[in-house]
């Protein structure tokens, strides 16, 4: 995190810039059939809650669709935005892929956060986690 | 700088212009130390003592009473753990307070915790404002002290003071009667502390009619400057210090005095007081517009603290499916400042204890937004914010995983 970003905002740029223009969130309700499945992480008292939605291909298990919901603050909204980019740019990763993206994977990508912010905001990849086992499962 | 809307009076003012000029001399010219015997040091203790007579008047107390500390937090500090060192030689003291203080009361509250005092902490309604029949059922002959917020920072509302030191009077009365009196004063126990720090700018803050031994304002909420505030004492009381050196301030505040932090509060003051019925009328019109406009336009929005015992200045509100956080930070790009109680601002990551305390669930104290007005804000500002609000709070709820029916 350069100290300038920090000057100017309390985030780093790259927080403001996913905070302020979120990638790939879902705005309606899935259809039926539109996901393979769908994960959830957080609670209200600890104030983030966020839930996504994946799409597998089946052949390659690449991440076709990533698509998510946060109830939460600028790094948790940035967070899960950050790690939908994550995972289906350059045609999507493979799932055993994704599923090996750490939280400090997700902090680099941000430019860093607050310290005290890390462990209640980067809860996107529980949440992906959670959804896979579903697959898995299937 | 692009033109900014200032909601957040409740966390601090900027200075009036005239309190300003009034300090002005007191920085370069009369830069005297109070102490010193020659010319300079004298010009700074008349300015001093003149400041505290002015202040003693307005409050309806004498000049002994008035002591000057660094602000509110000290003020607080002062008078809790200064009545606890000085009354604590019996066994187990108890002390009363409420859930929605300011962290500088209940924090000095939890610290004799853990020495071994006693502390009760009072409930509010869902109003935000004490039962006071409640403090008559946890009063007891070894209870010291009672310390009850005037006005409460975060939603406003306006404890019940005078009729709380009725209840402490009649129960010292009793007391002196059934002859328990356990603590060898000269004076009359509990004593009452009132932190009135939101006050002054909207409320009448007469000692007397108020029935206080001791309360506490500052100049930074004021239009005064940051850095100075007051313990008021009631005469014949003795507290012990907390902070030991020099014997300024009745050797109960060491301590060069900040004199011009000084001069500038009792100019604060007396531009409070002058003002306070026209401004306090022009701003409850503002705030109960901005109130109404924010139930209706808004769904799912729901006001925390009574809609009318509280602060002129004061709007706090939970907005369901959304971060208070998120909130302030889109607000902030469109160039207004306001605050939430939501946890990922505070430095301990625990939602507001305030809003927690008017029996909410932890939604509400997240997505929790508070506006205070000051002597700036204007009709347009608030048109201005709710347009903005509503944008980025449908923003913010698109992307929520949190959804609510409207």
């Amino acid at each position: 995190m350069s100290s300038s970003d920090v000057d100017n905002w309390y985030y780093s740029n790259k927080v403001k810039e996913h905070f302020f223009r979120p990638k790939n969130f879902l705005m309606r309700e899935p259809k039926t059939g539109e996901f393979d499945a769908e994960g959830e992480a957080g609670n209200f008292a600890c104030g983030d809650i966020m839930k996504v939605w994946i799409k597998i291909d089946p052949k390659t298990t690449k991440i076709k669709k990533f698509k998510w919901r946060t109830w939460g603050c600028a790094s948790a909204i940035a967070a899960t935005s950050v790690f939908s980019e994550m995972v289906t740019e350059k045609g999507g990763m493979k799932l055993k892929d994704a599923l090996k993206i750490t939280s400090l994977d997700i902090l680099k990508r941000l430019h860093g956060l607050p310290p005290r912010k890390v462990h209640c905001s980067v809860l996107v990849n529980l949440a992906f986690k959670n959804a896979a086992e579903k697959i898995d499962k299937k | 700088m692009k033109k900014r809307i200032y909601l957040d009076h409740a966390a601090t003012t900027y200075i009036d212009s005239r309190v300003k000029k009034a300090m002005g001399e007191f920085l370069i010219e009369k830069f005297g130390n109070p102490s010193s015997i020659y010319k300079e040091g004298r010009i700074a203790k008349q300015a001093i003592e003149e400041s505290r007579k002015r202040i003693a008047k307005i409050i309806g107390a004498e000049s002994e009473e008035i002591i000057f500390t660094n602000g509110g937090t000290e003020s607080d500090n002062l008078a809790i753990l200064g009545v606890a060192k000085r009354l604590a030689r019996k066994v187990k003291p108890h002390i009363i307070t409420t859930k929605i203080e300011h962290h500088a009361v209940l924090n000095p509250c939890k610290f004799l915790e853990r020495q071994g005092f006693q502390v009760t902490y009072l409930d509010v309604g869902q109003n935000g404002i004490i039962n006071p029949d409640d403090l008559l059922k946890v009063l007891r002959p070894e209870t010291i002290l009672i310390s009850i917020m005037y006005a409460n920072n975060e939603i406003g509302t306006i404890q019940p003071i005078s009729e709380v030191s009725r209840i402490i009077k009649n129960f010292r009365n009793r007391q002196i009667s059934n002859k328990s009196k356990i603590l060898n004063t000269k004076y009359k126990i509990p004593l009452f502390h009132t932190d009135a720090c939101q006050a002054p700018s909207y409320l009448d803050i007469n000692v007397k009619k108020l029935g206080v031994d001791f309360m506490t304002f500052n100049g930074s909420k004021i239009y005064g400057p940051k850095g100075i505030g007051v313990l008021y004492i009631k005469k014949g009381i003795e507290i012990q210090p907390i902070l030991f050196g020099g014997e300024q301030e009745n050797s109960l505040r060491p301590g060069t005095e900040n004199v011009p932090g000084i001069i500038g509060l009792a100019e604060a003051l007396k531009i409070s007081q002058k003002e306070k019925t026209r401004e306090s009328r022009r701003l409850t019109a503002l705030r109960d517009y901005f109130i109404k406009r924010l139930l209706s336009e808004i769904p799912n929005v729901f006001l925390n603290g009574h809609p009318k015992k509280r602060l002129a200045n004061n709007i706090n509100v939970s907005i369901l499916g959304v971060e208070g956080e998120s909130v302030v930070l889109y607000l902030d790009k469109a160039g207004i400042s306001c605050s939430t109680g939501s946890a990922c601002t505070s430095s301990k990551l625990e939602p507001s204890h305030v809003i927690m305390a008017l029996g909410r669930s932890h939604q509400y104290a997240h997505g929790s937004i508070r506006f205070t007005l000051g002597k700036r804000t204007k009709k347009s500002d608030i048109d201005y914010t709710m347009k903005i609000l509503i944008k980025s709070v449908n923003k913010l709820r698109n992307i929520s995983a949190v959804k609510i029916k409207i």
